[in-house]
């Protein structure tokens, strides 16, 4: 691979974000790419918005993903999805979570949360593929997996053997914790077949 | 830390620092929490054969360093931008003593101030205290340096700065590991006053010193390998150090590249030799014209900050468009959409203590800490917020301004870890000179912020480990608070009454709010009971929602929707609680006057 390749994970303190991008990070290293990974910590996590930006290839150096060069985002809530719009290009793939988290403003009355919000992508030329990770996570028992489930639909997409991922999920999940967790991955992937 | 092959590992340049600092040999650690800098501390904790510890405050947590370094120790400090102002003191004359054992201090810098009051750019502390820095760009670099820095430490007799900023402390990457360094000279004591005893005549002979040594440094710089010529292409050449070189590469890699591993002092043979060489000089750097300036002080041109803003982060594409002087035209718009800023938890105890104060018309001069989010909506509760102790100190001038027309009208809100970080100075200072600002301590048992770090107070070490935890009620009586109140903040008008009480004393008045952070791990692992809303009680008051949990939220009623639901027509719509979310507080129910809110006997 000659570039370098962005993915871009956005959603809401708490997510189980980190995780996720963590997976695919050591996934990627698995299959001999050069990873970097930017998070952030601190103030921001307290259920505010957040990303954090993977970049893979064969040497990377910044660890920010530049506006427009996002080839896939995963975004954890239906919103969080279209914020991050300015770091995607025409051709770009957004797996998202069809959950609803409502915003300070949204819950105590004094805003809307938007409608059409998949339409915001796809008119623009973006591929969207919706999944319901709750309740995918739900179904195979643990419903803290729905970050799995996403990453598993993710997987799809990228130019790597999907089985890289499942050795990553085995390297960070703890044991007792693990089959769930391949069952949620592999749901995901199912999702975007 | 996840090993990835022989070797290799894949961490962020917090843990690579606290790697670094083990291969270095590093002895004794002490610091402050604080983003991007906390894990630093954090994972060094978790080693083997080194002695970590939360200071009280960064001054406190180099000086620890320094005292560890007179022994003979290789010692580091590690602290956020900020906090190297309150360790200031100790590093301007530290700069003179040097040091036995290594000793580093690394400032972790926050641009675009993703965790911060502001963004200085603490390069300008290497110039001003005449020591020098070291600057890496990613995790890799930022163990290696370290290490390097110790070596200099030593062979220099000087305390050497490691900077970093966000996009190094958070950034994860590959790095190798390497051999531990061995043969670190044995601690003792040895008196050496003219070195450690800084009074005028003996602190006039160092002065000196510290110039040769920085002359010695200079010339060092200009063979080191951490300032490192790329060559390229040289119709532009850039100089650029930290995490900006890591831009240029990507926004110019065919270009040449001086990159400077060592921000101050500068090399500058190196630097005339790289410009000579190129048709035309660009200087990119984050936030200040650090590099820039001193630069041109050589009676070198070059561009900087006349295309490149002194403000925020930069990125590969500011980089490039500012020197290129076009911009993308191609990009997407963002989309108007309702903010998401980030928010107290689902059971926080602050937010009793904010609902109340958001009621009472008192001026509330505030804190750093996650009660700082009580500024946004709908607690909009706090008033003023500049740094870490000042809500106490800023309360008493305000009333000392205000004289008698400030009486019941100005309060001060500080949690613990902040409190005994420098707060308790300035209660010393209310109690003496006499004001009646009432001080409120949120004593949540944890430095919470920053990710749950033990303080003095919270009765734990770094480790984890029983430690010996200040009594902050004793305290505050000892420093000659005669009001001393304490409350459960779960418990809203409760502690309202309370609030009131304290407020109208003439005297000075501490309420102490006493309740764990959720996030704590004995919070968590316990089973909440939720709350729930029995929804044909509500009446729509939405003073439950004025709390502003997260776990509660308001569905409106539309048109005619309220009568066939059987409640009032005028009703405009009900609270619901989301009894995944809710935390089992209780604050919403002590509010709610129409029994629609109950406790579930069990999840």
């Amino acid at each position: 691979m000659e570039t370098t390749g962005n993915i871009l994970f956005s959603g809401v303190g708490g997510q189980g974000i980190l995780l996720a991008s963590e997976i695919t990070a050591l996934g990627l290293l698995g299959a001999g790419f050069d990873v970097k990974k930017s998070e952030v910590h601190g103030m921001a996590q307290r259920g505010g918005s957040v990303t954090a930006q993977l970049r893979y290839g064969k040497k990377v150096y910044s660890p920010l993903i530049e506006p427009g060069c996002a080839d896939i985002q995963v975004a954890f809530e239906m919103m969080e999805a279209v914020r991050y719009l300015p770091y995607l290009h025409k051709g770009s793939k957004v797996v998202v979570n069809t959950q609803r988290i409502l915003p300070p403003a949204v819950a105590t009355g004094k805003a809307v949360y938007p409608e059409g919000l998949v339409e915001q992508l796809t008119e623009r030329g973006i591929e969207v593929v919706p999944v319901d990770a709750f309740d995918i996570a739900l179904s195979v028992g643990e419903v803290r997996t729905a970050n799995v489930v996403l990453v598993g639909a993710m997987a799809a997409f990228m130019p790597v053997d999907g089985a890289i991922f499942e050795e990553a999920i085995r390297t960070r999940v703890p044991e007792r914790f693990l089959e769930v967790n391949l069952k949620a991955y592999r749901a995901g992937r199912d999702q975007s077949k | 830390m996840t090993q990835i092959r022989e070797n290799a590992f894949w961490m962020s340049g917090n843990e690579a620092l606290a790697l670094g600092a083990v291969e270095a040999g590093v002895k004794v650690a002490s610091g402050y929490p604080g983003t991007p800098s906390t894990e630093i501390m954090e994972n060094l904790s978790t080693y083997e054969g080194v002695y970590t510890e939360w200071a009280p405050n960064e001054k406190v947590g180099l000086e620890v360093a320094i005292g560890a370094s007179f022994a003979g120790a290789r010692a580091l400090a590690t602290m956020k931008h900020v906090g190297v102002n309150v360790a200031a003191d100790p590093l301007f004359t530290a700069s003179y003593t040097g040091v036995c054992g290594g000793l580093v201090l690394v400032s972790a810098d926050d641009p675009e101030m993703h965790s911060s009051q502001n963004e200085q750019d603490n390069r300008n502390y290497a110039f001003a205290a005449k020591l020098p820095m070291l600057e890496p760009s990613d995790p890799s670099d930022a163990k290696e340096f370290l290490k390097i820095a110790y070596a200099l430490s030593e062979e220099l007799d000087t305390p050497v700065m490691l900077r970093i900023t966000t996009r190094v402390s958070h950034v994860k990457g590959v790095v190798y590991k390497g051999e531990t360094v061995s043969g670190n000279p044995a601690c003792g004591i040895t008196k050496v006053p003219e070195k450690m005893v800084m009074l005028p005549a003996l602190a006039r002979g160092r002065r000196v010193y510290v110039e040769e040594r920085m002359k010695k440094c200079r010339e060092l710089a200009e063979t080191a390998d951490f300032n490192v010529v790329e060559p390229g292409d040289t119709k532009r050449g850039f100089i650029t150090s930290g995490v900006a070189y890591l831009y240029v590469k990507e926004a110019f890699p065919e270009a040449t590249v001086l990159k400077l591993g060592m921000c101050w002092p500068l090399p500058e043979k190196k630097i005339r030799e790289f410009a000579a060489s190129v048709d035309e000089l660009y200087v990119v750097e984050e936030l200040d014209p650090f590099l820039e300036t001193h630069i041109k002080a050589m009676g070198i041109d070059c561009h900087g900050k006349d295309l490149i803003p002194n403000q925020g982060e930069l990125n590969t594409a500011i980089v490039r468009e500012s020197i290129e002087g076009k911009k993308k035209a191609d990009l997407f718009a963002p989309v108007p959409l309702p903010m998401r800023p980030p928010n107290m938890c689902a059971g926080c105890p602050h937010r009793g203590i904010f609902f109340n104060l958001s009621k009472l018309g008192v001026f509330v001069s505030g804190d750093i800490g996650c009660y700082t989010l009580a500024f946004l909506p709908p607690l909009s509760a706090m008033d003023s917020c500049v740094c870490m102790g000042a809500s106490i100190s800023i309360a008493h001038g305000m009333a000392k301004a205000l004289g008698a027309d400030g009486h019941n009208k100005v309060v001060s809100v500080i949690g613990d870890s902040t409190f005994m970080h420098t707060g308790v100075n300035s209660l010393m200072n209310t109690v003496y000179n006499n004001s009646g600002a009432t001080t409120i301590i949120l004593d949540n048992s944890i430095t919470a912020m920053t990710g749950q770090q033990q303080n003095p107070a919270s009765g734990r070490s770094i480790k984890g480990e029983h430690a010996h935890g200040i009594d902050i009620e004793g305290l505050c009586r000892a420093i000659g608070v005669k009001h001393v109140f304490v409350v459960n903040p779960h418990d809203v008008p409760e502690t309202k009454k309370v609030l009131k009480e304290a407020i109208a004393l003439e005297e000075p008045s501490v309420v102490i709010s006493k309740a764990p952070c959720v996030l704590l791990p004995e919070m968590k692992e316990r089973k909440p009971v939720s709350y729930f809303t029995n929804q044909e009680n509500c009446v729509g008051c939405m003073a439950c929602i004025r709390l502003g949990c997260p776990a509660i939220s308001w569905t409106a009623f539309g048109e005619g929707e309220a009568e066939a639901k059987g409640f009032k027509a005028k009703q405009k719509g009900v609270s619901k609680i989301d009894e995944i979310l809710c935390n089992d507080c209780g604050q919403c129910a002590s509010l709610c006057k129409f029994n629609a809110i109950t406790r579930k006997e069990e999840k």
